[in-house]
Formats: structure tokens, sequence, C-alpha cells
């Protein structure tokens, strides 16, 4: 593998990492605000997608899509938050994890009722289709570079809010104490809300930014939902830092693992047999990583405060 | 064990033994009843670590189809024979939930059921990339395993009573395991672990030994799994398989193995049902599971012990 | 005199910058009564915690019989004789109040990893439980879920799970809190039976409770031992008059 390959390589494990992020930066501050294990929250990354690409059919317009699609998916979060999960807060993990995955089941099947099984296109806005130049004879698509640009912007702005605001405040005070916020008068399930439609939003805003380089499709929110749920795990159940410094490393550990693993194994093994194992054991990495980081830090890289 | 609790089972095990002769005895009823014993099986088998053990695993799938692969690997190289496949199969399994369980057990609450479910995805994935076996598109069998080089298990009659001898195994075994040293332990630091530490018991341990029984009692699952279909494919491994078993357990109930069983039976024919009325049955599905949840706060077992 | 039973040796342990348990030494001989008083907030609890194995010390040295156990679990220490009642009643709210004391029978009674026999027909369990329970006048109340005992009855029962280890050394954090005039009467009759018979690091509040029981007594306050001694010599100590006792001696 040469230098450009690798390149691009990192490049694609970091905008994939920085959707990751995206997605677990919300399910991380619901875990850790409201002790509420979501599941569904994969389907708000889903959601966002089918908005986005929807939105911007209807509009003609990639841009009005992705304007239209936030508040869509944030008023989708609060509607299921009204719905369903508030009627869970106070019930054990158990029954939390089951209604949240009735969640799933019914919204996967919706999709699948409402927009048929094919994968949805949702086409490249016009300014950002083409590539730039990273290196000597390497275009990388500029679409791609804006997802990053565009993730980092929200994680340091998600940084600002919880670090520096009242609101981001209390939010750090009441996952660590719920009942000395509300003691303090401070509405809590209000505040809940907020965190709730605010992480919703955050996954559907990475569903519509996925929504033209993947495609759109019933489940598509599953398999990033358990990455992330691997992300908060590595990171730190309720730490913004560690979702962010564990998003990135799994995006990179599982792209570069993919790319890798087979020509490493080719190494030790016949070519066909390096080309099983090599992709079995790239498909295993991430989890590898995960077992090996928790078996030394049972709480995580950054455990939140408690 | 109370009485009322084996009632229940025992009959169950009477209708499932006598249905083939009162109008069940067709392929397709017997397949169907095949279907939920076996996931009774695999229910059973997570019962005793949910219900237990107080461990909520959303890996459970993958012991399944460990199980079920381990058919395919044998089947593969025309290995057959159910004394060697079924134990094969459950090692497998067993070992798979020991190496995966030691490092999940050192967490608990919400980080062993994120845990539990990344290790069954890094399973499922496995399977996925396996080519060999026909890697996403799955394997079909060569035959069914063979008891002592027949092809007794061929017969469906044979088959059902082959599920349903088993299925009464493993609910006794479930039911002896909790009642033993050994459950009591498992009982008390579900109860509460402080104590059950302050008395001298080191939980971890417990939990472990169980998570493996458990793993390979559900890779016996998983073996009739592949052989009822005469396939396998990493759908078995599937997450969403893994939620539907823990539906089932709570379903049921948690408080013993006759809720598992009684929870997976309720689910394979509800779904069966719904299947019938429309092709967008987890449309109802979907809210019916989360109604349950929301209601049924002990279970059917709950229901039925409520006078 | 032979070597004590439990010597504290240093301890610190301090939570972010608050210091809780500040260069604690204690002795406790086999067989004494010894009781730890103190204010609220003097850390009793704490040390209790650090004693039993549910909190590991930042400095200092914990030894039992002999044998330095600062880094053992709870449950290692468990095993090695150290049996400790709870401040907050801590009982198994399922099982029956017999099946509370046989499972800490179990716990000495050989290998748990047995999977066939039923356990709650394990004759030699139930019986060495049941002389627990007696011993604590619980013997009538063997078959009711520790959940539907009154307050008292479960500070017995914790009593009797304690015993049913047959430890070396009791640790008992409070085991008079809330319990009825009559109830606290009947476990400071069992307790003083059980003089001679096992040592006893007795954390109470009620000081006539505290003199009539223990051999001797240490007193903590801000995290450190400020007296250690007899019952008179500790009724005698002008510090602990001053810091403690003072006004409630005098009245």
């Amino acid at each position: 593998m040469n230098t450009t390959l690798l390149l691009i390589q990192v490049l694609n494990g970091l905008q994939f990492g920085i959707l990751l992020f995206l997605i677990a930066a919300g399910l991380t501050l619901v875990f850790g605000v409201m002790d509420f294990i979501n599941l569904a929250h994969g389907v708000q990354y889903m959601v966002g997608a089918y908005l986005g690409a929807t939105l911007a059919a209807w509009t003609g317009s990639f841009w009005l899509g992705l304007l239209l699609a936030l508040p869509a998916t944030l008023l989708f979060g609060l509607l299921l938050e009204f719905l369903v999960f508030r009627h869970f807060y106070d019930r054990d993990h158990l029954s939390q994890v089951l209604a949240t995955f009735g969640v799933i089941v019914f919204l996967n099947q919706a999709m699948k009722a409402l927009f048929g099984t094919a994968p949805l296109q949702m086409p490249l806005p016009e300014a950002l289709n083409g590539g730039i130049p990273v290196m000597d004879g390497l275009l990388y698509p500029t679409y791609r570079l804006a997802i990053l640009g565009a993730g980092l912007a929200v994680a340091g702005l998600l940084w600002f809010l919880v670090e520096r605001t009242r609101a981001g405040m209390l939010v750090r005070a009441g996952a660590s104490n719920a009942p000395m916020v509300s003691a303090l008068g401070i509405d809590i399930r209000r505040l809940f809300m907020l965190v709730f439609g605010f992480g919703a939003m955050l996954a559907g805003f990475a569903g519509v930014l996925a929504a033209p380089i993947l495609s759109v499709e019933p489940g598509m929110g599953d398999a990033p939902l358990i990455l992330a749920f691997v992300v908060i795990v590595i990171g730190g159940i309720g730490s913004i830092r560690g979702a962010f410094v564990a998003a990135l490393l799994v995006g990179l550990v599982e792209t570069l693992g993919r790319g890798m693993m087979p020509d490493l194994m080719r190494l030790f093994l016949d070519p066909s047999a390096a080309r099983q194992t090599g992709a079995a054991l790239a498909s295993m990495l991430v989890y590898i990583v995960m077992a090996a980081i928790l078996a030394f830090r049972p709480a995580g890289l950054f455990p939140a405060r408690r | 064990m109370r009485w009322r609790d084996a009632a229940v089972p025992l009959a169950i095990f009477a209708l499932l033994a006598i249905a083939p002769f009162i109008g069940f005895g067709q392929g397709y009823s017997l397949t169907l009843l095949a279907r939920a014993m076996i996931f009774g099986i695999a229910a059973i088998s997570l019962s005793l670590i949910v219900g237990g053990a107080g461990l909520v695993s959303l890996g459970h799938a993958a012991m399944l189809g460990i199980g079920a692969y381990g058919v395919v690997v044998l089947d593969h190289a025309r290995i057959t024979e159910a004394w060697i496949v079924i134990p094969a199969a459950m090692a497998a399994a067993g070992a798979f939930a020991a190496v995966t369980g030691a490092v999940a057990i050192r967490t608990s609450g919400v980080h062993f059921i994120m845990i539990t479910l990344a290790f069954g995805q890094m399973a499922f994935f496995a399977t996925s990339s396996l080519s060999v076996y026909g890697g996403d598109d799955g394997y079909t069998l060569y035959n069914r395993t063979e008891l002592f080089g027949t092809r007794a298990l061929e017969g469906r009659l044979f088959f059902h009573f082959a599920c349903l001898g088993l299925l009464i195994l493993s609910w006794a075994l479930v039911e002896t395991l909790l009642a033993s040293r050994f459950g009591r332990v498992l009982r008390a630091a579900h109860q509460n672990e402080t104590r059950a530490r302050a008395v001298g018991f080191e939980p971890y341990r417990y939990r472990l030994v169980a998570y493996a029984l458990a793993g390979a009692l559900g890779g016996l699952a998983g073996v009739l799994l592949a052989n009822g279909a005469e396939f396998v494919a990493p759908a078995y491994l599937s997450w969403q398989r893994s939620g539907d078993l823990l539906f089932m357990v709570i379903l049921g109930g948690v408080a013993g193995p006759h809720g598992a069983l009684m929870g997976a039976l309720a689910f394979i024919l509800i779904e069966e049902w719904l299947a019938h009325l429309t092709e967008h049955w987890r449309l109802i599905f979907g809210p019916l599971l989360i109604l349950c949840v929301y209601f049924m706060r002990d279970g059917m077992a709950g229901v039925l012990r409520r006078d | 005199m032979t070597e004590p039973l439990l010597e504290l040796r240093g301890l610190h342990k301090s939570f972010g910058g608050l210091t809780v348990t500040d260069d604690v030494s204690l002795e406790l001989r086999q067989g004494e009564i010894h009781a730890l008083i103190g204010p609220n907030g003097a850390g009793k609890t704490t040390l209790i915690h650090q004693i039993s194995g549910t909190l590991a010390p930042d400095a200092g040295q914990i030894v039992f019989a002999g044998e330095d156990v600062t880094r053992l679990s709870l449950a290692q220490r468990a095993r090695r004789g150290l049996a400790r009642s709870f401040q907050i009643t801590s009982l198994l709210p399922g099982f029956s109040a017999l099946e509370n004391v046989a499972l800490a029978v179990q716990a000495r009674s050989g290998s748990s990893f047995r999977f066939f026999r039923p356990a709650l027909h394990e004759a030699a369990l139930n019986d060495q439980a049941m002389a627990a329970l007696t011993e604590v006048g619980l013997e009538r109340r063997a078959a009711l879920p520790a959940a539907a005992l009154s307050h008292g009855e479960k500070r017995q029962l914790e009593l009797a799970v304690a015993l049913a280890m047959q430890p070396r050394l009791l640790l008992l954090d409070e085991p008079l809190a809330g319990t009825g005039a009559e109830e606290a009467e009947r476990l400071m009759r069992i307790l003083g039976e059980l003089r001679g018979r096992y040592g006893i690091l007795l954390i109470e509040h009620d000081m006539p409770a505290v003199f009539a029981l223990a051999d001797r007594i240490s007193v903590l306050a801000q995290g450190k031992v400020i007296a250690s001694g007899t019952k008179d010599e500790i009724r005698a100590d002008p510090v602990v008059r001053d810091a403690y006792l003072g006004d409630e001696e005098a009245a």
C-alpha cells in the first residue's frame, strides 16, 4: 500500500469517525444526563437521511433539504420522546432497551412501507461536486472534506455549549446529580427534552450529511448505532470529549482495518486464506480494540465525573 | 420451584407432545412448532443470565449463530454425527461466551448491554465475511445431522420430539441450576451484590460460568435451528434477533425459565399470525412490543400468578 | 499478650481535597468489644468500609489476625473471618430469612460450584442457619421473606447473617440504628452474649449502649483518633469531654 492510498484511507476514516461522533454525541448525553438507554437513536440518523433526501427532492435543492431536515428531525425526536421514551425514564434498562427496540422495529418497517426497499438517492450539491487536490496527483472528493469540516465545526460548537454556557452547565450537573438540579428550581423534564431533541437533531444532521454518499434505506441506522455504542463505551459514558476521541479512533480502525488487514495477512498466509482471514479480522477489529481498552479501563477512556 | 411455576410448563409440554396427533401433524404446523420449541430453548438459556444473574445480554443471538455455524463448519468437512456435532457446537458457543463474557462481565448495567451488543455484532460480521461458508448469502447444509449414522432427524415427527425432549431437558436444567448452590449465589448477587460479597462470594466467577453455560445452551438451540431450516445465514446472528430473544424472556417474565418458555412460544405464534395478516406486520409488532413492556411488568408468568 | 486481632497502621483516605481518614492507627484485641464513637462526619463508616474492603485506603496497612489484608477484596476478607453488618440494612429481600443466613453458611461450607442438588434442601446449611437465627431470636420468622420483616427484625437478621459466617471479627455499623426501645434492648442483650466469643468493632451513637457494652473505646473526630482507652479513661479524658462528650455527660 502506498502513501496516497493510505492518505485516502485516513481521510475516509476520519470522515466516518466524524459521522459516528455526531450520532454518539446525542447518545452519550442522553445516557449521561437521563440514564436512559436509547437504541432508537440510530433511527434518528435514518429518519434524517430520508427527510433530507425527500425534502431535497421536493425543493430541488440540497441546501434547502438540509435546512428543512434539521428542524424536522428535531420535531420528530421530540415526538418520539413524548409518545414513547418519557414513559420509560423511570423503568429499568431492560425495559428501556426493549421499548426503544420496538420503536426501531416499527420505524424500519414504516420506511419500507412508505419508500419501498430500494435505496433513495440524494444528489450532491453543485458547489461541492468535484474534488480538491490534497497532494500531488490526488483529488479527494470535496463533499467528503465538507463533511469533515462540518463535523469538526459541530464538535467545537457542542464543546462550547456544554462547557461554556449555563444550559451546558445544567446538563453536566444533571448528569451527575439530577435531584440536586431539580431542587434548584430547574425543570429537569424540560432539560431532558432539550437534550433529547438536540441529540436527535445531531443524529439527523449526520443522516443528511451521509445521504449523498451512502444508500438511504430501511435499517441504515442500525450498524452506525452499534458502532456509536462502541464509541461511547470506549470514550466513557456521558463524556463528549471521550466520544470525540473514540469516534475518530473507531472510524480510523474500521476503515484502515478493512483496507489493510488482507494485505497484512498476506505476509503470513497464502493469498486466498489471507483474503478470508483478513476480511474476518478486519470486521472484528473494532470490537477487539474495544475489548482491549475495556480490559484496562472498564469505565472507558474518559469516564465522566460522577 | 413453586408448584404453579411447574404446572404451566408441564401443561405446555403435554400439549406439544400430543399436538401432532390432534390436527397439527402436517408439515407446516410441525415446522412452526419446531421453530417455537427451538426458540424456547434459546429463550430459556437467556433467562438463566437475564432472570437468574441479572445480566441483560443483547448479544445472545451470537450464541445461536455460533452453534448453527458449528453445524456448517462440520457439514462442510462432511462430519454430521450428532454426538460429535452437538457437543462441538455447544463447546464453540460456550467458549465464545466465556471469552467475551470475561470482558463484558467486568462491567455492569448499561455498559454490559452495549458490550454484549457489540460482541454480537462482531460475530455477525465475522460470519458474513466467511466466504467459504457462503458469506452474506448463507450456507445450505448437505444433509441434516445424523444420529448414530441414521437419517432419523429428517423425519418430521422424530425432529418434533427431539426438539421437545431437548426443550424439556433445557427447562429442567435451568430450573435445577437456579435452585442449586451455584444458582443461589447467582440470584443473591443479582438481588444485592454487596451482600453476596460481604459473606464471601466473588460474583464475577459465578456470573462468568453462568454466561458460558447459557452460551452453550444457546449453541444447542443453534444446532437445532440449522437442522430445522437445513440452511444457515449470518442473519441468525443479527442484533435484531438478540432483541427478539430478550423480548421473549420479558414477555414471559424474568422470574424463571417457565416465563421464557411461555414468552418464546407466544412470540413465535404472534409473529406467525401477524405475518399472515399483512406484509408490514412489523408495523403492528413494534408498538405491541412497546405496550407489552409498558403494561406487563412481570410478564405472562406475572399475569398468571396474579389472582 | 497475644497479637491483636485487628491492627490499623496509619490509614489515610481522602476524597478530592477532603481528608476523611487521617493517620488512623488502632488495635483491637481478641474477644473484646471495641466501640468507635465520634460526631457525625467523623469518618466512622468510611473507616469500616476500609476495614471490610469496600473502600481502598490511600495509604496505611490493615492487618487482620497477623495477615496484611490491605489489598484483599471484600469477599476475600469475609472468607478470612471478617464479617460486617451495614448501617443501612443490606439483605436479600426476595430470600427468606433462613435463606439469607443459609447463604452465609454456604459461603464457608465447601464449594458453591455445585450445580444440581437443590440448595434449599441442604440440611447441613439449614441447621446451622437456624441455629444463628435462634441465637438472635428470629427462629419463628425463618420462613418469611426478608422484605416482610420489621425494621428491628432486619437488624437482627443482619446480625444472624454475620454470626453464621463464624467470623473472628464482627464489624457492626450502628446495629441499633432506627430500632425501638424494646428491639434495642434485645439487640443489646444479644451483643452482650457475644462478648468473648468474637472480637467486635462497634460503631454506635447510643452512648448509654456504648458504655454498657464496650470494653474499650476509641474516639474519632475529623478523621483522627483523638483518644483510645478503657471506658473510664475515655470518660475522664478532657480532650474527649471537650470535643465530644462534654455536654452530654455534664447533663
